[in-house]
């Protein structure tokens, strides 16, 4: 405990004997501080304390780096901070809200956000039948594993020059071209708002699909063999086996899988910020990819921020009504 | 088939009942229907990286005209590898390109190495104390803080990302490796611990108090009994964070400008500024997703582990 104290007293003499040049001491005292922690719980709680000990550093660090940025988050939120003009940090109140009130173009990423996360059904419909074709006995079945996760391993930014800016070029691309075979004339993806959208989606889709895949695949082999052989023995055809059999065993991975897939497309950007920086007209913007240009446009932190926390609160909402739902809707089946 | 069999019914002694033969037509459309779907797929899987690789090896009027299959249609050249210095006749000589190419591929190995270690390293200690001991932090017990640390996930790096932007502008941590690295563990963090939180409890807490009974203290056994074990969920974990920490842009697009820009920033920066040199793009993604393909290829068992951790309980 003295320890603690002595190390809290540390930090605050860090913070003046430096003077207010950076910050940086401040960070070399709170990882003396947590490591003071740490140590002080072991010398106070003995065995108790060494438990604590492997919970303690993540814990320390998490909260350091979540809660803590958190925390300034809503402080800078309700200010007009533009990081390149001289005046630094205003406060406004709630001008940033009216502003945000007013602003269609986050309402329309908004909105877009909703499409993004139902083409989540699409993908996964596709993810359940490839997972079906891979657990079916099939040769090579190695060989086709590592083809479907290749996507995955790529990293979207590539992912967002290979395919968004390379095969989809209206010109040359061949993606294009097979539109032009198939009798499309103006094969030309990020005119059109609709198009450009699914355009954003099928490329996400293309990254993620593994991902679902692998999950249900291991939901699939965690089903025990009988059970399928059972129904065929009671008459039921391949079809009725899997409504009736398969798809109810798998609703506990399929929403799980969901669940996880909706989390990593509320962060989608990469592509967007990329492939069309938002356009045509807004139509592809995520609300990520709005702030992230907001932000490079006018460096103004400030409207940033309070865009991110609404955009965290409506997540925080929206995840917690599905997951009760999901809870609800899986628990009397399993 | 069945209809020769019925009108000579002697010289066969064997031959399909109907009923077998409509099911082995069935069977055989369904053989040819699950592999029409995987190799479809497998070809819209590999396609944009074959694409990729090629359009590397070809010169302005091949990629206009939508070549295809090189020494068939067109004859590789060497131009796109040639623009990033790495072309067999270029490799010798300086290259300004080749020098910023590795600053970065080098600035993304050494964030995503050290934040997979260090994420690998507080999660897997997470992990097993909260598998295996109750704890209680003020108000917050074992699944609180599970939550805690998973609900982590749900959070947007958008958020974070400025307000992290003004305080590492204040720690002078903005464009350093360091700064990356702290953030990058941040966001793996919460997969390291559902990977390893999997893995821990599948594993009997009978090997621990046997180790106990030895006289062995709890770090003690936790090092030489149980993190052995643990080991192919570790590799898991820390294949998968590798992956996510090298291909995030992002935080990097904001919180680097010249010093600690990462590999995929560079991609990103040449597709605005440089217009259409097809081949040198090319060439340049497909060096910057290589060590993951390759990674891909070798540890596919890993990853495919590590994903489906969560999967089945």
């Amino acid at each position: 405990m003295i320890l603690i104290a002595a190390s809290q007293l540390a930090q605050v003499m860090g913070w003046y004997a430096f003077g207010f040049e950076n910050w940086r001491p401040t960070l070399y005292a709170y990882v003396l501080w947590a490591i003071c922690l740490c140590w002080g719980q072991v010398l106070q709680h003995g065995e108790h304390g060494k438990r604590t000990l492997f919970v303690l550093p993540a814990a320390l660090f998490v909260i350091s780096l979540t809660v803590f940025p958190l925390l300034f988050g809503l402080i800078i939120a309700f200010s007009d901070w533009n990081l390149s003009s001289p005046t630094g940090r205003q406060f406004n109140g709630l001008a940033n809200v009216r502003q945000m009130w007013a602003d269609p173009f986050y309402w329309n990423a908004m909105l877009n956000m909703v499409w993004y996360v139902l083409a989540i059904l699409v993908e996964y419909a596709i993810a359940f039948g490839l997972a079906l074709a891979l657990n079916a006995e099939i040769r090579a079945r190695k060989f086709f594993r590592v083809a479907f996760l290749l996507p995955l391993m790529l990293s979207p930014v590539a992912v967002s020059w290979m395919i968004g800016k390379s095969m989809l070029e209206p010109r040359f691309g061949p993606i294009a071209r097979l539109g032009r075979l198939l009798g499309w004339d103006d094969p030309s993806f990020f005119g059109n708002p609709w198009i450009a959208k699914a355009a954003i989606m099928v490329m996400d889709a293309w990254t993620f699909i593994p991902f679902m895949m692998i999950m249900i695949l291991a939901g699939l082999q965690a089903i025990p063999k009988e059970l399928n052989e059972a129904a065929k023995v009671d008459g039921a055809n391949g079809w009725r086996a899997f409504w009736e059999v398969t798809f109810p065993m798998m609703l506990p991975v399929s929403i799980t899988a969901i669940l996880i897939r909706i989390i990593f497309k509320l962060k989608l950007a990469d592509i967007v910020i990329n492939v069309t920086s938002g356009g045509p007209g807004g139509a592809t913007d995520t609300v990520t990819s709005f702030i992230f240009r907001e932000y490079r446009d006018r460096s103004n932190v400030g409207y940033g921020t309070l865009l991110a926390m609404v955009y965290l609160v409506v997540i925080v909402i929206a995840m917690t009504v599905l997951m009760k739902l999901a809870d609800r809707f899986a628990r009397p089946r399993t | 088939m069945t209809g020769s069999s019925m009108t000579t019914p002697d010289t066969q002694i064997f031959h399909d009942s109907p009923t077998d033969s409509a099911y082995r037509a069935r069977w055989w459309a369904g053989r040819v229907a699950v592999y029409g779907l995987l190799i479809l797929w497998a070809v819209i899987c590999l396609f944009p990286v074959y694409w990729t690789l090629t359009t590397s090896f070809k010169m302005a009027p091949d990629v206009m005209k939508g070549h295809m299959v090189p020494w068939v249609d067109y004859s590789p050249a060497w131009l796109g590898w040639r623009s990033l210095g790495l072309s067999p006749d270029t490799l010798g000589d300086e290259s300004t390109v080749r020098a910023e190419f590795l600053k970065r591929f080098s600035n993304s190995a050494v964030v995503s190495l050290a934040s997979s270690v260090l994420a690998v390293v507080l999660g897997s200690l997470a992990a097993y104390g909260l598998s295996r001991f109750s704890y209680k932090f003020a108000w917050m017990r074992n699944t609180d803080i599970s939550f805690f640390f998973l609900s982590q996930l749900i959070l947007p790096p958008v958020v974070l990302a400025l307000p992290m932007l003004v305080l590492y502008k204040e720690l002078a941590l903005l464009d350093t490796r360091i700064g990356l690295i702290l953030l990058y563990t941040l966001s793996v963090l919460p997969i390291v611990i559902w990977i390893m939180r999997d893995q821990f409890s599948s594993i009997p807490t009978e090997l621990e108090e046997a180790a106990l009974v030895d006289g062995l203290s709890i770090w003690g056994a936790f090092l030489t009994i149980i993190l052995p074990i643990a080991l192919p969920g570790m590799v898991a974990a820390f294949i998968l964070s590798l992956v996510l920490t090298w291909n995030e842009y992002f935080f990097a697009a904001l919180l680097t400008s010249t010093h600690a820009n990462t590999l995929p920033v560079m991609v990103a920066s040449q597709t605005g500024s440089q217009g259409i040199s097809w081949w040198s793009m090319a060439a340049l993604s497909w060096a910057a997703i290589l060590p993951l393909i390759v990674i891909g290829v070798v540890l596919e068992r890993y990853i495919i582990k590590g994903m489906a951790a969560g999967a089945v309980k």
